[in-house]
Parts: C-alpha cells; structure tokens; sequence
C-alpha cells in the first residue's frame, strides 16, 4: 500500500489520538502475534515449550529444529525433511507463473487492442474461473491428468495452476493496457507493424509494473495452493504446503513443536521475503492498472 | 500473382492472428473449467462412487444429502463462520482503516503489519495458531505457568466452541487486506466536501456516518465479495487447524467435498454438494461481474 497521505479534514483531539494510537498498537500485536510464537518457539528446545514457555524467549537457543525441519524431519514415510518438498514447489512455481504472465499479458492486449465482437462476455466467463470453487473441478481434473498421462506429476500441477490463473493474469493485463493510449497502437499498425511486433515494441516495454503485479499474485497464490497439490501430487511432486501439513499432523511419536514452528517459517519465508521486498510494487501496479477511482 | 496471393495470405493473417492467440487461453478455459462443470454437475445426477459411473438417478444425491446430518453440520458451521468472519473483518478493516487514515506516524509500518498475514498459506497460518490455542502448550498453558491457575481456554478442543477458532485465524489472516480496500476508498474522498460540512458544524461523528461511510459503498461491496467467496471456498486453514474436528465440528462444505469423494468414495454425493457451492458463489459473483464489466465499457 503506498496510497499518498493526503491532508486530512477530520481533526482530532489529544484524548482520542492516544486512544487511537493505542488500538493501533494493540492490533498490530496482534498480528505479530502468530509470527513472533513461531520465530520464538522454532529456535528453543521443545522442553522449553512443554513446560508452559511458549511466549518467553529462549534460555537455551539452538537452530537444531530448523535443520531438523529442513533435512531429517519424518514426512509421510521418508526422513528426509521438507527440502525435497521445497524444491517440489519450485520446480512448480516457477513455470506455472511464467507460463500464466505471458498467457495473460497476450491475451490482455488482444482484449483491449483487438476487440472483437462479445469479446466482453468472453473475459466475463474468464473472469468467473477465477472464482469458482475448486471442487466443482477436481473430480474431472483427476480423470483428465489420468488421461493425459501427467498424474501425479509435477507437470500436471503446472498445468492446472496456469488453467485457473489465466482468468487473474488476464484480468490485470486487460486493465492496465485498457488505460494504454490506443492511438500508438493504430500509429504503429499504419505504420506497418505487424501484431507481434506492436506487443513487442509498443507495450511491453512499459508493461513492467503490471507484470511484477501478476508475477507477485500468481507466485503468492500457487505457492500457498494446498488443495490441488493434496489431489493431484504423487510421493515425487508434492508441494511445500502438502507436506507441512503431512508433518504438523503426524500421529506417530511426540509433537515435536519446535520443529513444526521451523517447518511452517521455511513454508511461509519464500512469500513473506516477496511481500517484503516487492509488496509495495504491488499495490502500485495495482494502482495503475485501476482507471476506476 | 504469387506474390500478391502472399500479401492476401498476411493480411488474412493479422486479422485472423489475435483471435488466434487468444484461443489456447479460451480452450483451456472451456475444457478445464465450463465442460469440467457440466461434467461435475452430470456426475451428481449419477450413482458414481468411487470412479464416475453413468447410470442416472435423479435428485436422490441431493435428497440424501439434505438428508445427511454431517452436510447439516458443514452447512450450520457455512452459515456461522461466514457471517461472523464477513462481519468482523469488515468492522476490524473498516474501523482500522479510519484510525490508520488520521495522520498516523509509521502509517507504512503498520500497514506492513497488518498485511502481511495475507502473503502466507494457510496451512501456515493454520500451524500457527493450532498450536498457540492448544490448551496443552499455548494460551492456556501459557496462563497457568505465569500464576492465573484456574484459566481456562479449550475451544479448540471443544466442539460447541472450535469453529470459532476457525474465525479467529480466518480474520487474523485476511482484515489487513480488507483494511487496505477500505483505506484506499478513504484515500479516494475529496476533502473539499469534507472541509465544507465542517464548517457547517458538522461533527466528526456525522462526517464519517453521514459523508465518508456512505461514499465508501464500492469499497463495501468488494470486500463483501471477495469475503464471501473466500469464506464459501475455505478448506485448508480448516484442515490445518481442526482438520474437521473435534469430531465434525468444524467440517465445512468444501471438507465435506472432499471426505466425501475421495475417501468416503460417494462421488455422487461429493458432486452434488461441490454443484450446490458453486451455485452458491454463482449467485454472489455473477450480479457483481456484470454490473462491472458493464460499467467499464
């Protein structure tokens, strides 16, 4: 969020500005919250926790849970703690997102540069895909990677994310090239330029800040996924979120919290760092992309 | 001659060419997600149970299911957790929109804060608090080690309580968000109005209940949406948090989809309560996409 502050015209009192002050702060504890119980508790012996110190800081700190989370924790069957997993996800994030931007960025601009008749009911019908409930088509996703030779496979998974993240790649692009002078384009085709060649030259190169909007979105959205990866990934493509789950929910042996806490850090930080370092490109992309105030 | 029947072939080409990209997207979309509805539709017409099966039944998948007492919990609990996490997220995002809207310092610091719960999974989020609401080792524990001995705080393992816990990471996970859609409407206000009311006499109270709420109705309206839509699709925070439980208490419809077509093999079933979902969120989405695409033209 980078909303410019604007001067306000509701004026306050001393009484109520503390007031307000403090349940800001209130809230922003909690919020921390949930954090700071993971970060604390993912660097103490588990004894520690048990014993009733969850909220305290380590007396005896030790990075053992972190190293047992990332390499030697029991999931499912294997020891092998989640790096397998980690780069599971990877090997899925990764081409899922690219795969979806460029879909949505061309079909973006042949939305808003090339209309065509009922090109608004067709990005219509996109745009409620989005929203659908995933169950409607997990029955029929299964029987269709069957037939198609990719269950369980990391290429399946792919498949599916680009499917249902077409309608949200595409919905971006089509805002923010709609705010994008259409005169250049028909300059250009006047011109000479051909189709790909105005993509190319014309508006791609200001595409940047949209783009990272997308990219941020879909890493966000694909790397959290849980349901798909828990019905459609085999023992060699389950992602990050699937088998976090697999080990917090363990039955067999003792709790060990700590490592659990480690475990659910190592799941989150890849989205964390991205809102952290990218979050706010994202909301000014956003912001231009919107021509509605 | 040949080099004119190739110039015809480009023009035909360029015009031909958009649609011509857009068309892996619009295929994707018919197959994965238009015929995959009818499929899943026709399969709660059917008596599938573990593989698609065929033979036609009628409605008797949705009379058994209404007839269900697990769907009558999914469907209690549906109707509970939507209707408080709707409403408190949107009073906690409004309310702290409005505070954050005051001059604050370290205004970006705290957004920051209250946003970032939404970059994370909820199956993280879910960890996170399964464990902190634990009566054995979080709050509760956490209590009676520093000296209230007799506090109590077992809704996670109570089933006449859990699915408020259920609410609680739900909110925790999402008002930041609908804090930022509120605070950009704010940020959207003109200030000359504001200014002219208050030399009126206009109290801050009046400003905000008779000027800025009212004008902040788009803002509402996509917070409600998006809220419902999210609340009618949650699954993996439930799973990580309660996994349904204890016993069923915290079962939801998109958990009870699930349990019911791939471990409890009544596909019939399952469809039909992943169509009555989908209807649900049809009904709430399709208004609202039409009455803003139609704008935008």
């Amino acid at each position: 969020m980078s909303v410019a502050t604007q001067d306000t015209a509701i004026r306050t009192g001393r009484v109520v500005r503390t007031l307000i002050y403090l349940v800001l702060l209130l809230f922003a504890l909690f919020y921390m919250l949930p954090l700071y119980v993971m970060v604390v508790n993912s660097v103490k012996p588990l004894d520690e926790i048990t014993g009733g110190g969850m909220m305290n800081l380590p007396q005896v700190w030790t990075f053992e849970p972190w190293l047992k989370a990332w390499s030697s924790a029991q999931i499912g069957v294997e020891p092998t703690g989640l790096s397998p997993y980690f780069w599971n996800s990877i090997k899925m994030v990764v081409p899922a997102v690219a795969i979806s931007t460029v879909l949505g960025a061309l079909n973006g601009y042949v939305l808003t540069k090339w209309r065509f008749k009922y090109d608004t009911i067709l990005f219509g019908l996109m745009l409620f895909a989005c929203f659908i409930p995933f169950q409607i088509v997990l029955i029929p996703m299964a029987r269709m990677l069957g037939l198609m030779g990719m269950a369980g496979s990391t290429s399946g998974l792919v498949l599916v994310h680009v499917v249902y993240g077409i309608g949200f790649t595409t919905l971006y692009f089509r805002n923010y090239y709609a705010v994008f002078p259409t005169e250049l384009v028909r300059a250009a085709q006047i011109d000479g330029a051909g189709f790909f060649q105005i993509f190319w030259r014309i508006l791609l190169p200001s595409s940047g800040p949209i783009a990272v909007v997308s990219i941020i979105w879909q890493f966000t959205n694909i790397w959290n996924d849980f349901l798909f990866g828990a019905s459609f990934a085999g023992a060699d493509s389950q992602p990050m979120t699937v088998a976090l789950n697999n080990l917090v929910q363990a039955s067999h042996g003792v709790k060990e919290y700590n490592v659990h806490f480690a475990g659910a850090i190592l799941a989150a930080l890849p989205t964390l760092l991205v809102y952290i370092v990218a979050g706010r490109y994202f909301v000014r992309g956003l912001m231009a992309g919107s021509v509605k105030g | 001659m040949a080099m004119q029947a190739n110039a015809d072939f480009k023009t035909k080409l360029q015009i031909w060419l958009p649609k011509l990209v857009l068309s892996p997207s619009v295929a994707l979309m018919v197959v994965f997600v238009y015929g995959f509805i009818i499929f899943s539709v026709y399969l709660s017409f059917t008596d599938s149970r573990l593989l698609p099966s065929y033979g036609w039944v009628g409605l008797e998948n949705y009379s058994k299911l209404w007839r269900l007492s697990h769907w009558e919990t999914s469907i209690t609990n549906m109707g509970i957790f939507a209707f408080l996490y709707i409403g408190i997220c949107t009073v906690l995002g409004l309310s702290l929109a409005i505070f954050l809207d005051q001059k604050i310092r370290a205004e970006g610091v705290l957004r920051t804060i209250y946003l970032y719960p939404m970059a994370l999974s909820f199956i993280v989020t879910g960890t996170a608090w399964k464990w902190f609401l634990d009566p054995g080792i979080g709050l509760e524990n956490v209590m009676q080690s520093w000296g209230w001995t007799s506090f109590e705080f077992d809704w996670i393992k109570n089933s006449d309580f859990a699915i408020y816990t259920v609410v609680l990471a739900a909110v925790w996970q999402t008002s930041g968000f609908v804090m930022a859609m509120f605070l950009a409407g704010l940020r959207g206000i003109d200030n000359e109005i504001l200014k002219a009311a208050q030399m009126d006499g206009a109290s801050n109270w009046n400003l905000y209940r008779r000027i800025i709420i009212p004008q902040l109705r788009p803002a509402f309206l996509s917070a409600f949406v998006i809220l419902s839509h999210l609340a009618i699709k949650t699954f993996d925070l439930v799973i990580a948090l309660t996994g349904g439980g204890p016993g069923r208490a915290t079962e939801l419809p998109a958990t009870f989809m699930y349990s019911y077509t791939f471990s409890r093999n009544q596909m019939g079933i399952g469809a039909a309560s992943a169509t009555i979902m989908l209807m649900t969120i049809a009904a709430i989405m399709i208004p609202y996409l039409y009455a803003e695409l139609r704008e935008k033209k």
